[in-house]
């Protein structure tokens, strides 16, 4: 055994809490090194001087005091509601719960019919011709008056009843 | 036959709703608290607010409790973190009066008190030999760092084990033995004087 592993077995040593096989070990490094049998003898005086100092007691007061922190203690929320103060994590749960409901029910509810998925019918008519009645500037003169919405633009807005 | 109930057994009855079992788990751990603390804390009237404020966290925890470590570990855990705590944060220092303060029942009556001893004592001399003794111990102490300190007076006060002081600390057992190690060092430099004429004897 090394002077050094007894360094960490030194104070067990003192306090009598090594196991018999660690006890032998050290007894037979302290039979051959004088170092080591100093340090063990001053270890044990230094325990041996903690001793000396004396125990206090508790002022008069301690328990007294002790009951009054406890007797201001809050007493805990009766009824239903402590259901959920006192177990946050299931009310927690409850309300994810709450809200996976609420997403899956959104989105099975009743679909708006799409254009796409409808059948709609091909009208064929055959008397129309689209070449011969392609007239791109007939609307022109049916078209918005852009000034007219301009002006419109321009007037003070009425200011927003409040 | 009183049969004497464990730590654990008083304190489910506690988390039964007895609260006489309150009681004896506070008259038991209420001078080894404020020992532990007042010499952590050094500053009397701080170490029996922490000890009065460890009682406190107990019984509020006591519907939460389970046995599943030694009641010493749980209680004096709570202790060492509040110490640990209190000695970072300075917050009593204005109010801190040192170790060498006489021991009292009450810190109020230490002029008085040091009176009685000095009438115990006929021989003045011997009896100062004796302060000055404890005065360098008390120092010795508190020149420790925090750690080391808790360390020292969980093992040689509360004779906890290594595997509770361990997890008091948060530490592995090797690091507490190598802590315990190096607090034990200081203190043998610190009490030098008083090492050697012991050995010498």
């Amino acid at each position: 055994m090394s002077c050094e592993k007894m360094e960490t077995r030194i104070l067990a040593y003192v306090d009598g809490r090594l196991k018999d096989t660690e006890r032998a070990e050290m007894d037979k490094h302290l039979g051959g090194c004088s170092a080591c049998r100093v340090r063990v003898n001053e270890f044990r005086a230094v325990t041996d001087l903690l001793d000396e100092l004396p125990v206090i007691e508790p002022s008069g007061a301690f328990n007294a005091r002790v009951h009054a922190l406890i007797a201001a203690e809050p007493e805990k929320r009766r009824g239903w509601l402590a259901w959920f103060t006192l177990s946050p994590r299931i009310a927690f749960a409850a309300s994810m719960l709450l809200l996976l409901t609420v997403w899956i029910g959104s989105m099975q509810g009743p679909k708006q019919p799409q254009i796409a998925d409808q059948d709609l019918p091909v009208v064929e008519n055959a008397d129309y011709d689209v070449i011969s009645s392609f007239s791109p500037l007939s609307d022109l003169s049916q078209a918005p008056d852009d000034d007219a919405s301009d002006n419109d633009a321009s007037q003070p807005q009425q200011p927003q009843q409040m | 036959m009183t049969v004497t109930r464990t730590d654990v057994q008083l304190m489910l009855d506690v988390k039964a709703g007895d609260q006489q079992s309150f009681e004896l788990l506070l008259q038991r751990y209420r001078t080894p608290l404020v020992n532990f603390l007042y010499r952590m804390v050094r500053n009397r009237e701080q170490a029996e607010d922490l000890a009065q404020e460890v009682f406190l966290r107990v019984y509020r925890a006591r519907e939460d409790y389970e046995p599943s470590a030694k009641f010493t570990t749980w209680l004096f855990r709570i202790a060492t973190n509040l110490a640990l705590n209190s000695v970072r944060d300075h917050r009593y220092q204005k109010l801190e009066v040192s170790m060498d303060a006489p021991i009292t029942a009450d810190a109020e009556d230490g002029e008085e008190r040091m009176m009685e001893v000095a009438d115990e004592h006929p021989d003045i001399e011997q009896h100062l030999v004796e302060e000055t003794r404890k005065k360098m111990i008390r120092h010795a102490i508190e020149k420790l760092p925090e750690k080391q300190r808790a360390a020292v007076l969980l093992h040689k006060y509360q004779e906890l084990d290594y595997a509770e002081i361990s997890k008091i600390l948060q530490c592995s057992e090797s690091a507490l033995k190598s802590l315990l190690f190096r607090a034990y060092e200081t203190l043998r430099v610190e009490l030098a004087p008083l090492v050697a004429n012991a050995v010498k004897h």
